[in-house]
């Protein structure tokens, strides 16, 4: 026994040891390079103490997690959404849901900092906070029923409460689809390779589809092994497709034709019936994700690339060429998913509180999942960081920020401290199979050159062009079965809301109102999108920020509704527990959005930004391509000014709102019911 | 052996949970014993069903 326990406590002080060392390697390395593993053993290391010590006492004195208790799963089987699952398999559905494109691009994006910044609130961030937000509310929704987070929202501060979770919602689908989707165009625009792979997973998808459909209902393993099979094909078709002088051409596409394609693919596969395109894409997408990360994590041990990203760069001053703004606030509100995310608070109050079979597995579930989806994070951050410096750059940063011709751009990014040259780039875009590869914005493309490099050093250099292309698909798959889902699931959102104006317009499953929701929302996501590619300075910079922004905004709407709940049931000696990240989740939302909305800089600024334009263009300096798209962009500027205003005032009103309420609570005025379901024993064996 | 071969089983059937692979038998088995008398939906009608009800939320995140 005290052996047992001896070596235990030996175990988590060689834990504690190694991840310090592990950090204080990263964080005092001011030399030439430094090896990746470091990465992963301080990560690793701060998530198993994390998960060992914080949530463990979350989970016994804070939660009271109750192993005798019986859960929604149990009490309310129906053998459909209802059902008791073995941990394991809830954690992997969890994590299939939460895992998307956001900790893959956020933290390519942060790499402009350096390495250290990132890699700090990744781990600090996700342990603290976005593990902790999504335990919460996965234990709160797990006592409730498996009720939603709009649901808990309006039990504990009205209405009121419940409507702004739902415009927040849907404005961060919004923002969110038009991001991924131009991340998607950046990385495809004139690459025929690319293009032929992403269209190519359509009908690929459709066939999966058919499959599961007609020929062996329900079969997703077959299906799902035939569909990936065809999408490996599918890469490598599309280098013959990039060498035939013909087909090349079809696939050659600019920018506006291929956002109009994928504005139309979302409107499409959001009417479309649900087993031809959706559901297939999203068995794919999942398997491919999963193995993806595998592999990735897989690399990263075994080959331990170096890291050529200094610790620190220049533009923590906020001149940052790939987004402005200084490193407090906007690292965390870049960084976004990695660390904390506001719509896991969906899924953990979804699909999943449904599923647990024993309270005691919220811990692993919500705590477990984010924290590797922390580790995702880390991966995308050590594949941008592997990157030559210069190269990152080049690839990361809009024509109009550094100029359109090889020479200007690669002299202005060699000037600030990171040198790189024509050569080097059109070297690099031919090993990878590419004309160019310069502004190729939204960081899908620089994570692609960065996975290629991790794993095209183990399996030789002749593979490049195929693994750079393989990243791309992985990519562009799940950004689009996002932007299907998404527009499907905006559609219902707005279907509600429009029902409570015309009754007939909420009823789901009426054409008429399906095809108005969705031309809403797809218009919605569409016109950032083409605002996106019509800006010189690549789009991303606007609407990264404003994504960020929109998800920690939600994320601090999910926090406010923990800390109500543990106010009015009896925990507030442990209210700081959600109350603290929320507290910090407020600060930097409030700070970054003060600055996007009042800052003179027209880097940082909206209204500045708008102002500036319009000074140019009135002043006649403005080359004509410029001028003739200035219009539309001073507008959408003056747009995401006063967007960002609303979303500020709905979360400073929530969070006045559930402290009123919790005071009055506290004061004895108002005893808000405990909305908890009763105790019933488990029978569970 | 025999261990190993249970531990391959086990890994075969999370992974066919993973990816909702079994969720027509477990759909069976749980109409089965809570309510015998009643009807169960064949593969294909169950495939459907389920489709609606899994694609009318919020289940992916960014």
């Amino acid at each position: 026994m005290t052996t047992s326990r001896l070596a235990r406590g030996a175990l988590w002080v060689g834990i504690a040891i190694a991840g310090a060392a592990a950090f204080g390697g990263i964080a005092l390395n001011r030399g030439e390079s430094i090896n990746a593993l470091w990465f992963v053993v301080a990560a690793v290391s701060t998530y198993l103490i994390g998960y060992r010590f914080y949530s463990g006492w979350i989970a016994t004195r804070v939660c009271g997690l109750d192993a005798t208790r019986a859960t929604p799963a149990e009490r309310l089987d129906n053998g459909r959404d209802f059902m008791p699952t073995h941990r394991s398999i809830v954690f992997g559905h969890h994590f299939a849901a939460i895992a998307g494109a956001g900790p893959l691009i956020g933290p390519t994006l942060a790499a402009q900092f350096g390495y250290l910044p990132g890699t700090l609130w990744l781990l600090v961030g996700a342990v603290l906070a976005g593990c902790v937000q999504d335990m919460l509310v996965l234990f709160c929704s797990t006592r409730r029923d498996g009720r939603s987070l709009a649901h808990l929202a309006r039990d504990e501060l009205g209405r009121f409460g419940a409507a702004a979770a739902m415009v927040g919602t849907l404005f961060i689908m919004i923002i969110l689809m038009a991001v991924l989707a131009l991340v998607v165009v950046k990385a495809m625009a004139h690459s025929p390779w690319s293009t032929a792979t992403v269209f190519a997973t359509i009908p690929i998808a459709i066939l999966v589809g058919i499959y599961l459909r007609f020929l062996r209902p329900g079969r997703v393993m077959e299906a799902t092994a035939i569909g990936v099979a065809l999408l490996l094909f599918a890469v490598a078709a599309g280098g013959w497709v990039d060498h035939h002088p013909v087909m090349r051409g079809w696939f050659d596409l600019g920018e506006r034709a291929l956002a109009g394609f994928v504005i139309v693919y979302g409107f499409v596969a959001a009417v479309l019936p649900v087993w031809l395109l959706l559901a297939p894409r999203d068995y794919l997408s999942t398997f491919v994700k999963l193995g993806v990360v595998f592999l990735l994590a897989f690399a990263i041990v075994v080959l331990q690339p170096e890291i050529r990203m200094p610790a620190i760069t220049r533009f923590v001053d906020g001149t940052g060429p790939i987004f402005s703004g200084e490193l407090f606030p906007f690292l965390f509100i870049t960084l976004a998913c990695g660390a904390i995310s506001g719509f896991h608070a969906l899924v953990a109050s979804g699909t999943t509180p449904k599923l647990i079979a024993r309270e005691t597995d919220v811990r692993m579930v919500g705590y477990g999942s984010m924290a590797l989806e922390s580790f995702v994070a880390i991966m995308a951050l050590v594949a941008a960081c592997v990157l030559d410096p210069g190269v990152f750059f080049a690839i990361n940063t809009a024509a109009g920020v550094v100029g359109a011709d090889p020479v200007t751009a690669t002299a202005t990014i060699s000037s600030w401290g990171f040198p790189v040259s024509p050569g080097q780039m059109q070297e690099l875009a031919s090993s990878m199979g590419e004309q160019s590869l310069y502004g190729r914005t939204g960081g899908a493309p620089s994570l692609a050159v960065g996975m290629a490099h991790i794993f095209g050093s183990a399996f030789g250099d002749g593979l490049f062009a195929v693994w750079y292309h393989f990243a791309i698909m992985f990519e562009a798959v799940f950004i689009l079965t996002v932007l299907d889902a998404g527009t499907r699931v905006g559609r219902f959102i707005m279907q509600d809301a429009l029902g409570s104006v015309w009754e007939p317009l909420g009823r789901t499953s009426w054409a008429p109102s399906a095809w108005v929701a969705s031309i809403l929302v797809c218009a919605g996501w569409g016109y950032f999108l083409y605002i996106g590619v019509l800006d010189p300075n690549g789009g991303i910079n606007i609407l990264w920020p404003l994504f960020g922004m929109a998800n920690q905004m939600l994320a601090a709407i999910a926090l406010a509704v923990v800390t109500a709940i543990f106010v009015k049931s009896g925990r507030l000696r442990h209210a700081w527990v959600p109350g603290l990240p929320l507290a910090w989740l407020v600060t930097v939302t409030t700070t970054a959005a003060f600055q996007k909305i009042t800052s003179d800089d027209p880097r940082i600024g909206f209204f500045a930004a708008a102002q500036d334009l319009a000074s140019r263009l009135a002043s006649g300096i403005l080359p004509p391509e410029r001028a003739a798209v200035a219009p539309k962009l001073i507008f959408n500027l003056q747009l995401d000014g006063w967007l960002t205003a609303a979303l500020l005032a709905i979360v400073w009103i929530i969070v006045l709102d559930m402290a009123r309420g919790c005071w009055l609570h506290l004061s004895g005025r108002r005893i808000a019911g405990s909305t908890e379901a009763p105790y019933v024993a488990t029978r569970l064996a | 052996m025999r261990v190993a071969a249970e531990m391959a089983r086990t890994a075969w059937d999370r992974l066919r949970a993973l990816l909702g692979d079994d969720a027509y038998d477990r759909y069976v088995a749980h109409r089965r014993e809570h309510h015998p008398r009643e009807a169960i939906l064949d593969r294909r009608q169950f495939y459907l069903a389920e489709l609606d009800r899994r694609w009318a939320r919020i289940n992916r995140c960014c």
